[in-house]
C-alpha cells in the first residue's frame, strides 16, 4: 500500500514525485509508456518563461514567476543544464510596440524582474541575426532554457534514488475505491493500492478523473510541430525570440536549446485525436514563422523534425486542486505552457498544501536531492576521464560519433534510475543518436549494449517500448 | 607511449589504408593509422556485394576482399594501426587528440596528417518528411550493417527512398534474404545509381523504380505500417492526386552521402560547398599546411578504385612533405563552369610539377558533349563524352606542357554538341 | 521472340534488341560495341549472375560469401537456400570453398576473413 501514487511521468508528475520523496511517505509513480517524459514533456520548446504572458492573478502567473525563480536551484541540484539566456519578444509594427508595453506592465504586476523595452539598434546588437523588420523588443533577462525531458528524467531518477518506485507500461484502466484507499488497475490486470492519488496524466487527465468519478475535468489536445537544427547553426539565435503574441497564442519561436542546437516552432493546432505526426503544412509554417524572426535561418542544417501534443483545460488556466467530487484525488491538469517553468513551484505547493492536508509531513532524513548529471563524463577533466577509463575501459570506447558518447555512458543510462530500456530512452539520457547522423552509425551498437545489459535477445530491443521492435528477427 | 609521428592517418578505411601504404612506399616509415572500429577496412567490411576493383585489379571483388588486399599490404609494411581509437579533435598545427579503451585520451603531434574519415548517410530527419517517427526507419547503410554484419533482418516489407547505389544494393540484399521490396522511389528524373545495379538489383527481381516520386508521409505508431508516395513536379513538389499507398514495415533511406568533415572544420580548414570536403590542390593538400585529405571525406566517390587512386596521391604527397618540408605554394583557382557542379582539385599549385587529372561532376545528364578546361581564352584540355550523368564522376587530364601556360583561373565546363 | 535489353557494360546504356528462335540468337540490333553484343546474347539466352551473401557460422558470426562463377539467374533462390543452410566452423579465410558446385560448376567461397 502506497501513501501517494502519482499518475503520469511527465515534468509535473516527476517534480511532484521528487517533492514527495523529501518526506517519510511511501510513494510511487505509474506511467503508461515504456519510459518517463514520453508525452508533452519530451517535445516542447524547453523555455523557462519569465512570466509576462499570463493574466494577472491567474495560477499560471503565480506559478510561472515562482517556478522561474526556483528553476536555477532545482536544475542545479538535479544536475540538469539550465541557462538564463534571456528572451526577446519582437515587435514588427506600432501595434506590436503598444503590445510590448502591455506585456511589460503585466509582467511587472506578475512580479517579473528586469523587463525592458528596447529599440532596434540595441536589439540588433544583442541579437545580430534578428530580422531587420523587427523595430523593437521586450527584453526579459530572466527567461531561460532547460531540456524538458532531462529535467523530468532527473527528477524521477532522484526520487527513485530516495526510495520512490516507478511502474512503466502501466496504463491505468480502472480505479476502485474502498477501505480508505484506491486500487488502481492497468490494462494487463496489475493492481496497486494507494491512499492518495495525484493526477498528472497530461492528455489523460480527463480519463483519470472520470475513472475516479469526477467529470469536471475537460482536456483538449493541441499539437505543436518543431524543427531542430544542427549545432553548427548555433549562431542563428542567442536569446529565445518570440513573435508579439496575438489572440491565437505565442506563435513560432526561435531559440537555442540547452544542448546547443537551434529549435524552431511550435505550431498550435487543435486536434480531436491526439497525434504526434508531423505534417507538411505544419513544418512549412514553422520555417515561415522562423524566417519572420530571423534574418537568415540555416535550413540546410535541419537534423530532425518532431511534434508534441500539449494538454490544455477548458478553464484556460492550470487546474491545481483536490477534486470536489472525488476526495483523495488531486488534479494537476491542463498544465500547458508555462507548465515546464512552473513545475518546481507547482510540486512544492501541491505537496505542502494539498498532500499536507492528508498526511502530516515528516522530513525524510535520508533524502539527498543531488543527482549526478547524465552528462557528467563530458564535464570531467582529461585526467579524470583517463582515471575512469583505466578503471572502466568502456568509457574509452566512442559509440555515438556525432555527439562523442562512450559505451560507459550508455551502460550507465541502462543501469541508473530511471533505467533506460530502449533506444530512444538511451538517446534522451545520453544524446547517443541525437546528432547529425540520427543514429545511423550507433543504433546497432546501442541496441547490442541494451540487449547485453538487460539480458534480452537483440531482436527484442525496441525503439521506444511496446511494439516498436527494431528488427524482424535473425536472418538464416 | 610514442606521441610524435611523421604521419598520422585519420581513418583506416580504403582511403586511409591506401594513403598509408603510398606514404610508406614514398619514404615515410613513421606512420600511424587511427581507426575507430575494431578492424580496418571501413565501410567495405559490410559491402559484401561484388563489383569492387574492376578498374584497379580487373577483377570483380567483394568489399571485404578489396579491403583485404590493402590490409595485407599495410601489414607487410608493419604500419602501426590503433583500432577502437576515435579522434576527438584536430588542430591546424597537426595535433591529433584521440580516445581509446586501452590508452584513454591522448594527443599525438604529426608532421603531416592525412584526413580519411569517409562519409555518412543523410538521415530521414534532414528531409523533413511528414508523419510519425516509429521503429522501422533506417538509412540503407544501417540496414546493411544489421543484415550483413549482425545477421538480423530490419523488416520484411520494404519501401526504399532514393536510388543511390546503396539503396539499390539493399533492395537486392533484402530480397535475397526473404524480404519483399515493394518499391524504390527516386525524387529525381534519373537514378544516381550505376546502371548495372538498376538491372541486377531491381529489374532481376521485378522491383519497380518510381522516378520523380518521393515519400510524402510515413505511417505507424510503434512500428512503420505504411507510406504514402507521391509524384513530384519539376520543382520537386508533390503533385496532389498522385498519391499511392504501400503497406510496409520498413522504410530505407538512400538519399545521399555527406563527407564527415567535423574534424576538418574544427581545425579551421576551408571546405568547398560543391564537394562538402576540404579545398585541396592537386597533391590533395588542404589549405592547412601539412594536412592532406582523400577518399569520401574529400569528395563522395562512386567507385572505391578511385578512392584508392586519390589516397595514393595524398599519401605520396604527405611523404614528400615530411621529407622536404613545407614549400611555398603558388595556386590558381579552378572554377565550375557551365553544367559543372564541382571540380576537384579546386586549386592548382604552379610549383608542383606533373600532369593533373581533374575530377568533376555534371549538374544534369547529357549526351554527346565536350568537356573543356580553359584559362581565359586558352584551351588547356578538352574531351568528348558520349554520356555524362550527375551520378558518375568524370575526369579530364591536364597535361604538364599545357599547364605550363596557365597563369590564372581555370574554368571547367561541359557543353552539349 | 524479340527481347529488349539495356546494356550494362558501360554508362551509355544502349537499348539492344535480340531476336531468338528456339533459344538460339537470330539477330542483335542496337548494340554500340562487341561487348554489348555478347552481353545481350547472354542475357537473351541464359542470363547469369554472381550471387553474394553471408553464411552464419556454427558460432553465430556472419561471414561473407559469393559464388566463384556466375550462376544461372533462374537458380539464384535455389543457391540462396544452399547458402542459408551452410553453417561452417571458424576460422574462415578468403577463398575457402564451403560448398562445391552450387550451380554449373560454381562453388560457394568465402570472401572475408574471420578468425
Amino acid at each position: 500500500m502506497y501513501d501517494v501514487m502519482v499518475i503520469g511521468g511527465g515534468v509535473i508528475g516527476g517534480a511532484v514525485l521528487r517533492e514527495l520523496s523529501k518526506y517519510r511517505l511511501k510513494v510511487c509513480l505509474v506511467e503508461k509508456e515504456s519510459d518517463v517524459a514520453m508525452g508533452a514533456s519530451k517535445a516542447n520548446s524547453g523555455i523557462v518563461h519569465a512570466g509576462f504572458d499570463a493574466a494577472e492573478g491567474s495560477l499560471k502567473a503565480k506559478f510561472n514567476v515562482s517556478g522561474n525563480e526556483m528553476m536555477e536551484e532545482y536544475a542545479e541540484e538535479l544536475g540538469v543544464r539550465f541557462s538564463r539566456i534571456g528572451s526577446l519578444v519582437l515587435a514588427f509594427s506600432e501595434e506590436d510596440e503598444r503590445m510590448l508595453q502591455t506585456l511589460r506592465a503585466r509582467g511587472e504586476k506578475n512580479g517579473v524582474k528586469g523587463l525592458r523595452v528596447i529599440g532596434q539598434s540595441e536589439l540588433r546588437e544583442m541579437e545580430p541575426n534578428v530580422s531587420h523588420a523587427a523595430v523593437g523588443a521586450l527584453y526579459a533577462p530572466t527567461g531561460g532554457i532547460v531540456c524538458p525531458y532531462e529535467l523530468t528524467i532527473a527528477a524521477i531518477g532522484n526520487a527513485m534514488d530516495n526510495g520512490a518506485e516507478l511502474y512503466t507500461d502501466f496504463d491505468v484502466t480502472e480505479i476502485e475505491r474502498g477501505n480508505g484507499a484506491f486500487t488502481v488497475f492497468d490494462a494487463e490486470g496489475r493492481a496497486l493500492r494507494a491512499k492518495l492519488l495525484i493526477n498528472c496524466a497530461g492528455l489523460g487527465a480527463e480519463k483519470i478523473a472520470r475513472l475516479c468519478g469526477d467529470t469536471s475535468i475537460h482536456i483538449g489536445a493541441r499539437r505543436g510541430e518543431y524543427i531542430l537544427l544542427d549545432k553548427e547553426s548555433a549562431g542563428a539565435a542567442r536569446h529565445t525570440l518570440f513573435m508579439t503574441p496575438t489572440a491565437k497564442g505565442k506563435g513560432i519561436l526561435v531559440s537555442p536549446t540547452a544542448d546547443g542546437n537551434i529549435l524552431l516552432g511550435p505550431t498550435a493546432e487543435e486536434l480531436r485525436e491526439p497525434s504526434t505526426d508531423t505534417t507538411a503544412e505544419g513544418l512549412a509554417s514553422v520555417t515561415e514563422g522562423a524566417k519572420r524572426l530571423c534574418e537568415s535561418v540555416p535550413l540546410q542544417s535541419v537534423i530532425t523534425s518532431f511534434a508534441g501534443v500539449r494538454a490544455y483545460s477548458d478553464r484556460h488556466d492550470f487546474i491545481i486542486e483536490e477534486s470536489g467530487s472525488a476526495a483523495g484525488v488531486i488534479h494537476l491538469a491542463g498544465i500547458e505552457s508555462p507548465g515546464l517553468t512552473s513545475a518546481p513551484a507547482i510540486a512544492k505547493y501541491t505537496v505542502e498544501n494539498l498532500v499536507g492536508k492528508h498526511f502530516s509531513l515528516v522530513g525524510n532524513e535520508n533524502f539527498s536531492g543531488r543527482r549526478a548529471p547524465d552528462y557528467f563524463f563530458k564535464q570531467l577533466s582529461v585526467q579524470e576521464k583517463n582515471a575512469l577509463i583505466a578503471q572502466d575501459p568502456a568509457y574509452g570506447k566512442i559509440v555515438c560519433r556525432c555527439e562523442q558518447i562512450t559505451e560507459g555512458e550508455i551502460v550507465r543510462a541502462v543501469r541508473e534510475n530511471p533505467p533506460a530500456r530502449n533506444i530512444d530512452a538511451v538517446k534522451r539520457r545520453t544524446r547517443a543518436g541525437m546528432g547529425r547522423c540520427q543514429g545511423g552509425f550507433c543504433q546497432p551498437s546501442v541496441a547490442e549494449i541494451i540487449a547485453r545489459e538487460t539480458g534480452i535477445p537483440l531482436e527484442q530491443v525496441t525503439k521506444s517500448g511496446k511494439h516498436s521492435r527494431l528488427l524482424a528477427g535473425r536472418s538464416k | 607511449m610514442k606521441t610524435n609521428y611523421d604521419i598520422v592517418v585519420i581513418g583506416g578505411g580504403p582511403a586511409g589504408l591506401a594513403a598509408a601504404i603510398a606514404a610508406y612506399d614514398g619514404g615515410a616509415k613513421d606512420i600511424v593509422i587511427l581507426e575507430r572500429e575494431a578492424q580496418t577496412g571501413g565501410i567495405l567490411n559490410q559491402c559484401i556485394h561484388n563489383g569492387f576493383g574492376l578498374t584497379r585489379f580487373k577483377e570483380s571483388l567483394s568489399g571485404p576482399e578489396y579491403a583485404a588486399r590493402f590490409q595485407r599490404e599495410a601489414e607487410a609494411r608493419q604500419i602501426e594501426t590503433l583500432t577502437e581509437t576515435t579522434v576527438l579533435s584536430l588542430t591546424a598545427d597537426r595535433q591529433v587528440t584521440a580516445i581509446s579503451p586501452t590508452r584513454g585520451i591522448f594527443t599525438l603531434q604529426a608532421k603531416a596528417v592525412i584526413l580519411a574519415m569517409g562519409c555518412r548517410e543523410r538521415s530521414r530527419g534532414a528531409l523533413n518528411i511528414a508523419g510519425s517517427r516509429p521503429a522501422g526507419i533506417y538509412s540503407a547503410g544501417t540496414a546493411q550493417k544489421y543484415v550483413n554484419i549482425k545477421g538480423y533482418m530490419p523488416g520484411k516489407e520494404v519501401v526504399i527512398l532514393g536510388s543511390g547505389d546503396i539503396g539499390l544494393i539493399m533492395a537486392r540484399r533484402m530480397t535475397l534474404e526473404g524480404a519483399k521490396v515493394h518499391a524504390v522511389c527516386e525524387i529525381m528524373p534519373y537514378s544516381s545509381g550505376l546502371r548495372r545495379n538498376i538491372v541486377q538489383c531491381l529489374d532481376d527481381f521485378g522491383i519497380p523504380l518510381y522516378l520523380n516520386h518521393t515519400i510524402t508521409k510515413i505511417e505507424g505508431k510503434d512500428r512503420v505500417t505504411g507510406v504514402t508516395v507521391s509524384e513530384v513536379d519539376e520543382n520537386k513538389r508533390p503533385i496532389p492526386g498522385t498519391e499511392m499507398h504501400f503497406d510496409c514495415d520498413t522504410v530505407l533511406f538512400s538519399v545521399g552521402l555527406i563527407p564527415e568533415n567535423e574534424l576538418t572544420k574544427q581545425a579551421g580548414i576551408p571546405l568547398s560547398p560543391g564537394t562538402r570536403g576540404a579545398v585541396v590542390d592537386q597533391t590533395r593538400q588542404t589549405m592547412a599546411e601539412g594536412i592532406f585529405a582523400c577518399g569520401n571525406v574529400l569528395q563522395v566517390h562512386d567507385l572505391v578504385d578511385f578512392v584508392s587512386e586519390e589516397a595514393e596521391i595524398a599519401g605520396r604527397a604527405a611523404a614528400d612533405y615530411v621529407s622536404a618540408g613545407a614549400k611555398e605554394r603558388k595556386t590558381v583557382d579552378v572554377v565550375n563552369g557551365q553544367n559543372v557542379s564541382y571540380a576537384l582539385p579546386q586549386k592548382l599549385d604552379k610549383n608542383t610539377a606533373g600532369s593533373v587529372k581533374m575530377f568533376f561532376r555534371v549538374r544534369r545528364a547529357m549526351r554527346d558533349c565536350t568537356v573543356e578546361v580553359k584559362c581565359g581564352d586558352v584551351l588547356i584540355a578538352s574531351r568528348k563524352r558520349k554520356v555524362v550523368t550527375p551520378g558518375e564522376m568524370e575526369s579530364v587530364l591536364l597535361t604538364e606542357d599545357k599547364l605550363a601556360v596557365v597563369d590564372g583561373t581555370l574554368t571547367l565546363s561541359v557543353k552539349e554538341n | 521472340m524479340l527481347q529488349t535489353i539495356t546494356c550494362i557494360e558501360c554508362p551509355i546504356g544502349c537499348t539492344i534488341e535480340v531476336e531468338t528462335e528456339g533459344g538460339a540468337v537470330v539477330s542483335v540490333r542496337g548494340n554500340g560495341c562487341p561487348r554489348g553484343k555478347a552481353y545481350a546474347q547472354s542475357e537473351a539466352t541464359c542470363p547469369v549472375r554472381v550471387v553474394t551473401s553471408t553464411v552464419r557460422t556454427s558460432s553465430g558470426e556472419m561471414v561473407p560469401v559469393k559464388t566463384s562463377a556466375p550462376v544461372r539467374k533462374s537458380e539464384i533462390f535455389r543457391v540462396m537456400k544452399i547458402i542459408n543452410a551452410a553453417h561452417p566452423d571458424l576460422p574462415l579465410h578468403i577463398g575457402d570453398v564451403l560448398v562445391r558446385n552450387v550451380d554449373e560448376g560454381a562453388d560457394l567461397v568465402v570472401t572475408g576473413n574471420a578468425e
